[in-house]
């Protein structure tokens, strides 16, 4: 892509309008009443498949900017992962409100009695912090390396999510595996990443003490 | 060094800047235009709710209610379907089973009887169609209110006179890739098999449907011949029969090999005992959006509790 046409403001808008097209998508086949036999269910299923797969695209843009050595790729992470908590926030919203009627109570038994609810519940829990210090001025205020360690649970929240939908598939687990995988394999490309850069600045620490 | 003189591009070679903006921003609505079609196509792909074009409730069904409730619609009860064999999407199935030919069909009875018979489907259907309206509840949670047709399984059994040591019944669905494409799959150990008590089995509510709103079953909801065991969970009422076999153990059943502690060989709608993953205590009406409480047995407890007296009910779920 060429430096002008990947110009950040356009790369944003780019992410914007692709995130959200299935948003409006969804909304619109709500409001014509267009949601198939069982709406509760399918907009329960709709947006949590929309949340893993935007969590999986958020994911891979750091990855992506080494590989295709485009470091403007950065400026679309923030909103990837906005558009990933607004995804969660629906789901958690439409199974609170039609499966469990807005009643904490059930909620709650939920939570108690069905792991694949409390990892579900775990990962839009983390979320919830990482989508309020998205802003420059909350990095500011963190300081960039407590950002930075705070923001690394987006991957225990991805996992999470994986395992959650793994858990709740009756037969047939081959496409929550396809998520379990595809993300474990990006965090073990981070993990590998952070590891060398440590090793990197350790090394240059000791030939700095050896001069 | 060679320095190239200005004058190799000419000066109306040089791109106006005000041409090379309007081809930049020509090319970025296009970028955005283009994966923005992209991007809705694949959802409109991925993402497809069940309901066809189709709609086609009788008139002489409108009005029907069965203890005030509303008879679930024809084209709800025919576009979400649970049949693996055909799909695991409910979405999926109506249309994969579009094809399925269901004549001619047999369905073999054997086992611990005195007279084993192989029945043409013309000859069940001949021992008398009548119509049940059943509440339907599936082990996920949602229900429909159905009006099937179909003969009750003892007139069938009482053909074959079932021995005197005969005391379950087993039931198995077609097998064949070729008209199932999703057998070619491993999501479950095909064929699908089912099994009753045989006192299950003579109870007058039992059922075996050949079809639903006054017109033959569609090959999504099972034709051309299935179970209907209306206080059991949905996966009991076996689709597709070709084989029934009466035994002196408990058969083998699909769902309660594949997961032992999520689906028992009972499976009698319970709402106090919840699936490990799920409760059991409300379900989803289709066409409703919020849930409602499950009755025991189904609702049909007045006519079959009886069968599971002195029963831990938590044990044989």
């Amino acid at each position: 892509m060429s430096a002008t046409i990947g110009s950040p403001g356009f790369l944003r808008l780019l992410l914007v309008v692709n995130a959200g097209v299935p948003m409006l998508l969804l909304g619109y086949d709500t409001a014509r009443g267009q949601l198939g036999t069982n709406p509760p269910e399918y907009l329960i299923r709709t947006t949590g498949m929309l949340t893993l797969i935007m969590m999986v695209i958020t994911l891979t843009i750091t990855p992506a900017m080494r590989w295709t050595a485009t470091p403007a790729l950065i400026q679309v992470r923030r909103l990837a992962g906005l558009f990933t908590f607004a995804y969660a926030s629906l789901h958690a919203v439409a199974y609170s409100w039609f499966d469990k009627a807005l009643d904490p109570s059930l909620i709650l038994t939920d939570l108690v009695r069905r792991p694949f609810i409390l990892l579900g519940m775990t990962a839009f829990a983390i979320l919830i912090p990482l989508a309020a210090t998205s802003t420059h001025g909350m990095v500011r205020r963190i300081g960039g390396r407590n950002w930075k360690r705070l923001h690394r649970l987006v991957y225990l929240a991805a996992m999470a999510g994986a395992i959650h939908y793994y858990l709740l598939v009756r037969a047939d687990k081959r496409l929550p595996l396809a998520f379990g995988l595809v993300i474990a394999g990006l965090l073990l490309w981070r993990a590998r990443k952070t590891n060398r850069a440590r090793r990197s600045t350790h090394n240059l620490a000791g030939s700095d003490s050896l001069q | 060094m060679l320095v190239k003189k200005s004058g190799d591009i000419s000066a109306n070679e040089i791109t106006e800047e005000k041409s090379y903006l309007n081809r930049r921003n020509f090319i970025r609505g296009g970028m955005l235009a283009g994966t923005a079609g992209v991007t809705a196509t694949v959802y409109r792909r991925l993402a497809v709710p069940a309901g066809s074009s189709e709609s086609a409730t009788e008139a002489t069904y409108l009005d029907r209610k069965v203890d005030g409730e509303d008879l679930t619609s024809y084209e709800d009860i025919t576009t979400y379907n649970n049949f693996y064999e055909f799909s695991t999407s409910k979405e999926g199935v109506a249309r994969l089973a579009r094809n399925f030919t269901t004549r001619p069909w047999t369905v073999e009875v054997t086992g611990l009887v005195n007279r084993p018979r192989t029945f043409d489907l013309d000859e069940i259907v001949g021992l008398g169609i009548e119509e049940r309206v059943y509440r339907f509840r599936c082990v996920e949670a949602w229900s429909m209110v159905i009006p099937w047709l179909g003969v009750p399984l003892a007139r069938l059994l009482a053909l074959v006179e079932p021995l005197g040591n005969a005391t379950f019944v087993s039931f198995q669905t077609l097998l064949d890739p070729a008209r199932m494409p999703n057998q070619r799959t491993q999501v479950l150990d095909w064929p699908y098999v089912e099994g009753l008590r045989l006192d299950e089995a003579l109870h007058p509510l039992t059922l075996l449907s050949t079809g639903l709103y006054g017109r033959l079953l569609l090959p999504q909801n099972g034709a051309p011949i299935r179970l209907v065991v209306p206080w059991k969970y949905g996966f009991k009422s076996i689709k597709s029969i070709v084989r029934i076999e009466l035994t002196d153990r408990q058969p083998t059943t699909t769902w309660s090999s594949y997961a032992p502690d999520e689906y028992g060989f009972y499976s009698n709608v319970n709402p106090g005992v919840a699936h490990p993953r799920w409760s059991q205590a409300r379900e989803r009406r289709i066409g409703e959006w919020g849930m409602r409480e499950t009755l025991p047995f189904n609702g049909y407890a007045d006519q079959v509790a009886g069968l599971y007296h002195g029963m831990d009910l938590g044990r044989y779920y």
